[in-house]
């Protein structure tokens, strides 16, 4: 009979003492391997999304929420800007920028966002590849990400309307036209790329124009100027894209400007949301002020992705901190209760230990037997613990999916669960090390008389 | 086998037990009676090994067992010594058949399962072998103990009062049964009790006062 047999008979023997302690102890792991996978795969994806972009220009309001919704696509955007302000950051002869990507946002099929944009968009900033079919060319032609096509089960050829906004909620569909045709499908990029359908700004353009052209007659006058002041105002941010669609409509009424290949600088007065920036050279000096001259001296916002993101988890860090801090304790007391058991069981135990020293064995055996059975409580309830995180992660990714637009996978291991086992192996050893002296010093004598 | 000189051990505030020299030869069988109180216990104990005298040495099989250390008087306790004592406690967690394993495998020996059934076949609870101790009469309990005792084929086997918890038929039986499987092991007896019934059983008797 081995020690370890040993021990494990004299844990199972006491089933309910011994489910209770795993289930404690396991909870205290399986918080904080949660809690490390959450942080690890949030903060893995926050950064793979800002995909070398340097700056983002849009129109006033919260940076972060600028950054939020054109960088991550969380929040709602902050509002529009005209292409005629953005004209010189699309000269490629700019002398820091690099690459200006342009971003429409408003619309979306199913909360997946539909983002008018360039190719450079794919290729350059996310550095993403066509798995079938092709990018988009022709107005409401789109080429979705590998998540939308699976989730939505949409292939090449199909066809959808958009809805107005990014809830799924069926009332601001619209039900025009032929809706967008979907024409190529991204590979996974483990962005959130996979998250968006993407078409040329111009299809943007034209669903609205056309929406904007049915509603003109009663809307479109009055409300003509009201966006412009009201930029932090998710739900008037929408209204501004169809005022100021309303008004191009209405004087220019002529879809053939929209056909695609024209580059944008040819609708000085149409709209875009923002426009994402890569620098020539990002330590230059010039490039390091160029964000406080657009936010200074122009009606438009700039804002750093890196110094917005970093704003933000110093913000929510403060959450985390309590979390670990809770989890912590939540360990410590389930190392206490490795303790508790050992403790009362070896009450019990008495006698037997005694029985065991006439049998022949030495004190160190005890010893040893009874940290035997504090580490068999710790790796099983170490197991146990990953278990429940990793069951929790997969449950808990369907909520982070909808919430943060990214999937997370909850049977992902990571090398801090391997730490996690030498913590749970130190703390069943040193909740085991009282009982276990206790069991070392084991009088036989006196125990066997009674006394 | 068995050889004490002027043993002698002293409980903290208490007047110091002496005990008379005691020469057993290897295969006898003796009784060791006294009346409670007169340290018949610690005798027990102190020729185990459980307990260290502070006077006197006692030797089992030509060995000083105070000049061993802790760890191996542990040892050559499991070996040489079986011990039956008043009431049977046994590892609860483990079946008869386990128990015996467990007492073979802390006397450094290999668990030969034959030994085991054989022995347990012997002494009449062959079909208990995987029963929970705790689930077995009195009776039975205290034959699993003597088998306990045996299992490791020890030169001296001690048996503290074994039968006072017991009814007369069963007292017999654990008697025949001692006797009877000591001498089929060639081991030494010593049952130490207050019991009047064992009185007629042994012709070697140590008496304490």
């Amino acid at each position: 009979m081995s020690p370890f047999s040993l021990s494990w008979k004299n844990q199972t023997d006491r089933p309910l003492q011994m489910m209770l302690t795993l289930l404690l102890f396991g909870l205290g792991v399986g918080l904080i391997a949660l809690l490390i996978s959450l942080n690890t795969q949030l903060d893995e994806k926050f950064k793979n999304n800002l995909a070398g972009i340097d700056l983002v220009i849009g129109a006033k309001g919260s940076p972060l929420q600028m950054i939020l919704s054109s960088m991550y696509h969380i929040d709602a955007p902050t509002g529009n800007i005209s292409i005629q302000e953005v004209k010189p950051f699309l000269n490629p002869k700019h002398p820091l920028v690099k690459l200006a990507v342009p971003l429409s946002i408003g619309d979306s099929y199913k909360s997946h966002r539909i983002i008018g944009t360039t190719h450079r968009y794919v290729d350059s900033i996310f550095g993403a590849t066509v798995g079938s079919g092709k990018l988009w060319e022709q107005t409401y032609e789109v080429t979705i990400g590998a998540t939308v096509a699976k989730k939505r089960n949409l292939a090449i050829g199909d066809q959808f309307h958009s809805s107005h906004g990014f809830t799924d909620d069926g009332i601001n569909t619209h039900d025009h036209g032929d809706g967008f045709k979907v024409v190529g499908i991204l590979n996974p990029t483990n962005t959130v790329l996979d998250q968006l359908i993407l078409t040329n700004t111009e299809s943007i353009w034209a669903v609205h124009d056309h929406e904007a052209a049915d509603k003109m007659p009663k809307e479109a006058a009055p409300e003509k100027e009201a966006g412009h002041d009201h930029n932090h105002d998710h739900e008037h941010n929408h209204e501004d894209d169809h005022n100021h669609d309303h008004d191009h409509e209405a004087h220019q009424h002529d879809p053939a400007p929209l056909a695609a290949a024209r580059p944008l600088t040819d609708y000085p007065d149409k709209e875009i949301t923002t426009l994402l920036v890569r620098y020539r050279n990002r330590k230059g000096f010039q490039a390091l002020n160029m964000p406080r001259n657009i936010n200074e001296n122009t009606d438009l916002q700039a804002a750093s992705p890196a110094i917005e993101m970093n704003r933000l988890y110093s913000i929510m860090g403060v959450g985390t901190d309590a979390l670990e801090t809770l989890a912590k304790i939540i360990v410590l007391v389930s190392g206490l209760s490795i303790f508790i058991s050992l403790f009362s069981s070896l009450k019990d135990r008495k006698y037997e230990l005694a029985l065991m020293r006439v049998m022949g064995a030495s004190k160190g055996y005890l010893f040893f037997l009874v940290v035997l059975e504090g580490l068999i409580l710790a790796v099983l309830g170490y197991l146990l613990g990953l278990l429940l995180c990793h069951v929790g992660m997969t449950v808990l990714s369907g909520y982070l999916e909808d919430a943060y637009q990214y999937e997370f996978s909850g049977w992902r291991f990571f090398k801090e669960e391997l730490y996690l086992l030498f913590g749970a192996l130190g703390l069943g050893f040193f909740a085991a090390l009282i009982p276990a002296f206790q069991a070392y010093q084991t009088d036989i004598s006196e125990t066997l008389t009674g006394n | 086998m068995l050889k004490t000189h002027q043993l002698e051990y002293t409980y903290p505030g208490k007047p110091p037990i002496r005990f008379p020299d005691i020469h057993c030869e290897k295969g006898s069988q003796w009784l060791l009676l006294g009346q409670s109180g007169s340290g018949k216990t610690t005798l027990l104990h102190l020729l185990g090994g459980l307990r260290k005298s502070q006077k006197g040495s006692v030797s089992i099989a030509g060995k000083d067992i105070k000049s061993l250390s802790s760890e191996a008087l542990d040892k050559f306790r499991g070996k040489n010594v079986g011990i039956v004592f008043q009431q049977s406690h046994f590892i609860k967690a483990l079946t008869v058949g386990q128990n015996l394993q467990l007492a073979r495998t802390l006397a450094g020996n290999s668990s030969d399962p034959e030994r085991i059934k054989s022995l347990l076949t012997r002494l009449n609870i062959g079909d208990k072998i995987n029963n929970r101790t705790h689930r077995l009469s009195q009776g039975e309990q205290q034959r699993v103990a003597i088998a306990r005792a045996l299992v490791n084929s020890p030169g001296l086997i001690l048996a503290d009062e074994p039968t006072s918890a017991l009814d007369d038929e069963n007292c017999r039986e654990v008697i025949s049964l001692l006797e009877s499987q000591a001498k089929i092991e060639g081991a030494t007896l010593i049952i130490v009790t207050h019991d009047g019934r064992l009185k007629d059983f042994f012709e070697h008797k140590i008496i304490l006062s």
